[in-house]
């Protein structure tokens, strides 16, 4: 069964080619420029400074955005905090009414936030479509439910909002990650300073006008603009109550270090460097997919990418060679063409670091198998699905998360063996195992140090999950009910 | 050789259908779309397998292969008609001078329930009238209740009767039940020397799916691997439309490559399939639909 002889090679450089796709963008409508949403109202910066958002794909600007200054942020932290109380004293069911209308106005315009989504961060149409958008609304219709039920969700608890919560988000996953820090603050009865990356602004400046439009009371939800420095700006900023950062574990040290000794609550999802592990008594073909699945979804840029890969050696001739026939038909291409598997990389500056990392796989001595496939021409950010074997637990490129589609191969003997690399890490946000037997899942998810765990899938999403991490993957729980108790303070009677 | 179920490997349902929904989503136009067509029709096993046909039924079947649909000149002709075995002479003898190949179901198509002697008399029968290839059914009888030696032997004796006509394994997926069994009898079915293992009879409901095809052709991909041997997919029944088609070749391709886009190692067992990839053909070629009485139906 795993020997295999090379020999016989497919050929995926087929005769039959698929024409381009492209999902139209005649629909979307951009400014040339965008303000900061503050109180309800887009309002230019203090100090009248912008920023260019670009198309990954191209290099080319989309818009201009402004940056916002300490004096930016003051304002929408006391535009924050004096919707509080108002806010708070609504019932639940009519805060849960305002998440169900933004809910359904996302999906009333689920196209044009794919399409922006895709182009101002390189990730295929097919999962911008089909995967953020769609999450994000059922992420504001799953806390909108909630929102009247608190007492249920903690009884005896007394729960009550912490207060004005600073939302950081990161570039992978734009509108869903704004989904994920902004419905469940509302439903618990908080106010909102957002702050979406500096790379991908636009669809949380979209989600802006659906708020607007939904009627939230002016200054409930308020969004800013900037970079690490706006960052910087609201976790210092006294009058918050409680920072939620998702992110680079870098940045996540910062922010704890910071708030040492302030009352502020903090929640912070970070990096992982997950394990993927597939046991000789896996469904191979399908744990291939899973592989692919794990690891090339959105470029690789997903904090819980199934990043190394664990095979158990009787197998791992076989599922080497599927794999590497597998890369051969990932089509790297324009984001907004419907055929596209991987798109582009966010930033140029994202794909400097990736190449880092290929360097160095290589200068420590692995060996690197990259498709063949054929990268746009022009002046966009590309990398190929990589895949690094012959790697050892010390390898820097298996012990640092690389962020993009590089994927590292290590095999194992035995359960214990596969349990030992999987958790020699100092991260643990997820995993996965691929096997055909039930015991064997109970074994390995019982023993892995990870957040989430997925048992022959990977890179599975719903709301009504927790995700997060153990380790320095991050602190606090989002998704789920105990999403919810990242904004409750419990005034116990 | 020893046959059992570790024979082959697991199957994952689940992951198999979410292959087929994401290469679903595959999207064919223009340029890539008309290739696609004309490469499904050079593929198609023109089939008629009724109780009632008849030697006109059948020349009517034989004309419709010669002249898809002469107001287009260029098309590629279909792969081959297939037919039960007392019609071979005849589609044999109205075929000759083309390079469309005559396939006969044998074996007691399609339930299969009878003696192996008169299966491969049957057999016999189809070859010295002249078929091709010859579509014979395994046992599925004996396959569920676990003699899958049975299955493997009787599939060697045919193939064997076969002499050099092609062989295609019918292994009526619909009677299988699940994805592991389906993997393993194509295992049986290629070890035993098929030159093509085919999904279904077109009797029995459900007929060929893509989540089928799929698990066949990395049941077929395995066994290249292995050997270096190329064998040939049928989907056979339920094809009746361009677009469902074109998933299926979108399926091929991305599972087997190159190597298998041609007649030679793939085929659809359609009747009805042939008219619709002709309108679509035509539609990409005028930009506009044509009523179906533009196209003949025999």
């Amino acid at each position: 069964m795993s020997k295999t002889k090379d020999t016989f090679s497919l050929q995926f450089d087929t005769t039959w080619q698929y024409d381009a796709a492209p999902e139209s963008a005649s629909h979307i409508r951009l400014q040339k420029g965008y303000d900061l949403f503050i109180d309800n109202k887009f309002v230019p910066p203090a100090d009248g400074k912008y920023f260019n958002t670009v198309n990954p794909s191209t290099g080319k600007k989309i818009a201009e955005i402004a940056r916002a200054s300490q004096a930016d942020v003051d304002l929408a932290v006391q535009s924050a905090r004096k919707a509080l109380g108002p806010w708070q004293a609504l019932s639940g069911a009519s805060r849960g009414k305002y998440l169900f209308r933004i809910a359904r106005l996302i999906q009333e315009r689920e196209r044009e936030f794919s399409v922006i989504e895709s182009m101002d961060g390189g990730k295929p149409i097919r999962e911008s479509k089909t995967i953020d958008v769609p999450l994000a609304s059922a992420h504001f219709f799953y806390y909108a439910g909630w929102a009247d039920k608190l007492e249920y969700a903690f009884p005896g608890r007394n729960p009550k909002p912490v207060g004005v919560a600073a939302q950081i988000i990161p570039w992978n996953f734009p509108l869903l990650m704004a989904a994920w820090k902004i419905a469940p603050a509302l439903a618990t009865g908080n106010t909102v300073v957002l702050k979406p990356a500096e790379t991908t602004p636009l669809t949380a400046l979209k989600l802006a006008e659906i708020i607007r439009d939904a009627g939230l009371p002016a200054g409930v939800v308020n969004i800013l603009t900037g970079a690490g420095d706006t960052g910087a700006m609201m976790v210092e900023h006294p009058d918050i109550d409680k920072i939620a950062f998702t992110g680079s574990t870098e940045v996540g040290k910062l922010i704890q270090k910071r708030l040492a000794g302030t009352h502020k609550k903090l929640t912070l999802e970070l990096g992982g460097k997950g394990a993927n592990i597939i046991l000789e008594d896996a469904a191979i073909d399908q744990a291939v997919e899973g592989i692919i699945n794990g690891i090339y979804f959105n470029q690789g840029h997903v904090c819980c990418a199934g990043s190394r890969l664990l095979v158990q050696e009787s197998v791992a001739d076989l599922v080497i060679r599927k794999l590497k026939d597998r890369m051969e038909t990932l089509i790297v291409g324009d984001p907004l063409d419907k055929n596209t598997d991987i798109g582009a990389i966010n930033s140029a500056a994202q794909l400097k670091s990736i190449k880092k990392y290929l360097k160095k796989g290589l200068a420590e001595g692995t060996e690197l198998y990259q498709s063949s496939c054929e990268l746009p021409s022009g002046s966009g950010y590309w990398c190929r699905p990589s895949l690094f074997t012959n790697v050892a637990q010390s390898n820097t490129i298996v012990q640092e998360e690389i962020f993009g589609p590089v994927l590292t191969l290590q095999t194992f003997r035995t359960l214990e063996e596969a349990l030992e690399k999987a958790n020699n890490t100092f991260y643990g946000l997820s995993a996965g195992v691929w096997t055909d037997k039930g015991s064997k899942i109970f074994k390995m998810t019982s023993g892995l140090k990870a957040g989430i765990v997925w048992a022959n899938t990977y890179n599975r999403f719903d709301p009504t999950s927790p995700f997060g991490g153990y380790k320095e993957s991050g602190i606090g729980r989002e998704g789920g009910l105990h999403g919810l108790a990242s904004y409750i303070k419990f005034e116990d009677r | 050789m020893n046959i059992t179920r570790s024979l082959s490997p697991v199957i994952d349902q689940v992951g198999v259908e979410e292959r087929i929904a994401r290469l679903q989503t595959r999207s064919i136009k223009t340029a890539s779309k008309v290739f696609a067509l004309k490469l499904a029709l050079s593929m198609i096993d023109l089939t008629t397998l009724s109780g009632d046909d008849t030697p006109g039924k059948v020349r009517q079947l034989c004309a419709k292969a010669r002249h898809l649909h002469n107001r287009l000149p260029g098309l590629p002709q279909v792969a081959a008609v297939c037919v039960y075995a007392p019609f071979v002479g005849i589609a044999k003898q109205q075929l000759a001078g083309s390079d469309i190949k005559v396939a006969s179901v044998a074996t007691a198509f399609p339930s299969g329930q009878s003696t192996l002697q008169v299966k491969l008399d049957e057999t016999r029968f189809a070859v010295g009238e002249g078929a091709d290839e010859v579509d014979m059914v395994i046992s599925r009888g004996e396959f569920l209740r676990g003699n899958y030696h049975y299955v493997f032997d009787e599939i060697q004796s045919i193939k064997e009767a076969c002499g050099t006509a092609h062989l295609k394994v019918i292994l009526e997926t619909g009677e299988l039940s699940t994805l592991d069994n389906i993997r393993l009898a194509s295992d049986i079915a290629m070890h035993a020397g098929a030159d093509f293992i085919k999904t279904s009879t077109g009797k029995i409901q459900p007929a060929a799916t893509l989540p089928v095809t799929l698990v066949m052709l990395e049941a077929i991909r395995d066994f290249y691997y292995a050997t270096g041997r190329k064998i040939g997919m049928k989907p056979a029944g339920g094809i009746s439309n361009a677009k469902l088609a074109l998933q299926y070749l979108v399926v091929l391709r991305e599972t087997l490559g190159e190597q298998w886009l041609t007649k030679d190692y793939f085929r659809f067992g359609a009747s009805s399939l042939a008219n619709d990839l002709l309108m679509q053909i035509v539609k990409q070629e005028t930009g506009v639909y044509q009523s179906m009485d533009y196209f003949s139906k025999d």
